[in-house]
């Protein structure tokens, strides 16, 4: 047996399992779909003494839409969310991206919730929660609260939650019907982390763009915002954005990164596929936009 | 609610057959399959989710044995590489189709592929070259090179058409 011993937790409730992380505190972590945390605990990088697993609590699985949000339990399986019609429908973005999320093996169990509160850098789903403007609902001893996807990633690996606080479920909001989307990475192999990777969403009236969320993943500590590139494409004219244009767009999100070196590719390579990347990200989202 | 340090019991589907246990918390439904339930088929490469060679069925979805605790499979159905086969002396169709196709040389990595493979063509059928590719990418083979396997995955989609009927 790989992990260290531990206490198995299984309730049934919500508030159950809120009440078992207050008692147990940094002692205790919950177990989602295990596919981040089983290996930590396999490897021995992570020891806890009480896990406390999450997938008998019914209510925390489902995905509903309400005409101008899509909510999505935390414990909603990312195969369950990949497939759903109102997910295709409404975030496509999500979709999309699930794609590149491990193999569907790894998707069968994982799920949404973890995925989030796992905060991995190079996560594509942290990086399409912030350009999609999500809000994720957290339960906790102290009462619920809600953290804009933008506020919820503090570091690598951790998000602003407290050790007693539950991500109980995402919030998406419907993105208007004249919008454009593009996830694009690039990984050692497919279902890898990627080794740089960049989610964007437009949105447009009158032919212009009203509304554009650039994040960078897997080039920080936590995937990154491009407020900058922003800025320069609200207001522009549609048949302004000419390849020129873009270049320049993708060299500004990426002037300012400092990547890390690591095994799989050096900083200064991670930079110029991240900007190679947004440029193919921008280009495709307008292509989309102009199309819709 | 609260489960001791000690042991849980479990009562899992296992190929058919109910099989009740006491397990360890920690311990892993892979090593259960292989250790208390003697079905070694299903293999156990990296055990930290990243080779696929220990792929079961948990309620018909394939997934990682090596990341699912026993305790979890409480209460479920569970498939392994013995149980695709209609009888003991019988092959599944990809099964087969792996034979025919030389989808494997020395066998660590078939039972996770074979597994998985029965899990896409049920979802996918009729799967094109490219969901093919992306279909393997979670099982890794160090011998085969890979034609073999893709190969088997064709051949197993038309043996599952012609037994439905459809002609390929
Ligand atoms: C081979 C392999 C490849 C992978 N490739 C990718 C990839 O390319 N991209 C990618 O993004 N991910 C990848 N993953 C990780 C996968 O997406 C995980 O499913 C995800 O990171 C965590 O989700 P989980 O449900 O499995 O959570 P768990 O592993 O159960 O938990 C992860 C962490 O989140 C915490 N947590 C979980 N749920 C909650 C909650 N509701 N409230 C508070 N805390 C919670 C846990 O305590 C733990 O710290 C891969 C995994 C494997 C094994
Ligand atoms: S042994 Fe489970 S994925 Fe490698
Ligand atoms: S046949 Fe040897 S690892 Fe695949």
């Amino acid at each position: 047996m790989k992990p260290a011993p531990f206490r198995l937790h299984r309730p049934d409730r919500v508030a159950e399992a809120i009440e078992l992380l207050s008692v147990y505190g940094d002692e205790a972590k919950v177990l989602a779909g295990g596919q981040s945390l089983m290996p930590l605990l396999a490897l021995r990088l992570a020891r806890f003494e009480e896990l406390v697993d999450l997938n008998r609590i019914g209510e925390l699985s489902g995905i509903s839409f309400d005409g101008e949000e899509l909510v999505i339990g935390a414990m909603t399986r990312q195969a369950d969310v990949e497939v759903a019609p109102e997910v295709r429908k409404s975030a496509p973005l999500l979709a999309r991206a699930l794609r590149y999320v491990g193999h569907f093996q790894i998707r069968n169990r994982g799920t949404v919730g973890g995925s989030l509160a796992h905060a991995d850098p190079a996560a594509e789903l942290p990086a399409v929660a912030m350009v999609l403007g999500a809000v994720v609902d957290v339960v906790g001893p102290r009462g619920a609260r809600q953290v804009p996807a933008e506020e919820l990633f503090a570091e690598r690996w951790t998000t602003v939650l407290d050790v007693d606080e539950l991500l109980v479920s995402v919030r998406i909001p419907v993105m208007p019907a004249e919008a454009g989307f593009a996830v694009e990475e690039v990984a050692r192999r497919h279902g890898d982390f990627a080794m740089a990777g960049v989610a964007c969403a437009l949105s447009s009236g009158h032919g212009r763009v009203d509304r554009a969320r650039i994040a960078l993943f897997g080039v920080g500590r936590t995937p990154l915002l491009c407020p900058l590139v922003a800025k320069e494409m609200e207001g522009s004219l549609l048949d302004e954005l000419h390849p020129a244009a873009l270049d320049e767009l993708a060299a500004l999100a990426t002037a300012d990164l400092d990547p890390p070196d690591d095994v799989h590719a050096t900083g200064s390579y991670r930079r110029a596929v991240a900007a190679h990347l947004v440029g193919r990200a921008l280009i495709n989202s307008l292509e989309e936009l102009r199309r819709a | 609610m609260h489960d001791g340090p000690g042991e849980l019991s479990v009562t899992v589907e296992v190929n058919g057959q109910l099989i009740h246990g006491r397990v360890e918390p920690r311990l892993t439904l892979a090593d259960w399959l292989r250790d208390d339930c003697l079905l070694t088929g299903t293999h156990l490469g990296c055990e930290h989710g990243v080779c696929g060679s220990c792929t079961v069925l948990l309620d018909d979805r394939a997934v990682r044995s090596c990341l699912l605790l026993c305790a979890q499979a409480d209460r479920c159905s569970v498939t392994t590489v013995e149980g695709l086969a209609s009888g003991p002396d019988e092959l599944s169709p990809v099964q087969r189709a792996f034979m025919e196709c030389h989808g494997l040389q020395c066998g660590f990595c078939t039972p996770g592929f074979v597994v998985s493979v029965t899990a896409f063509l049920a979802a996918n059928p009729a799967p094109t070259d490219d969901e093919i590719a992306e279909a393997l990418s979670g099982n890794l083979c160090r011998c085969t090179g890979y034609q073999g396997i893709i190969a088997a995955v064709r051949r197993a989609a038309e043996h599952m058409a012609e037994a439905r009927g459809e002609v390929s």
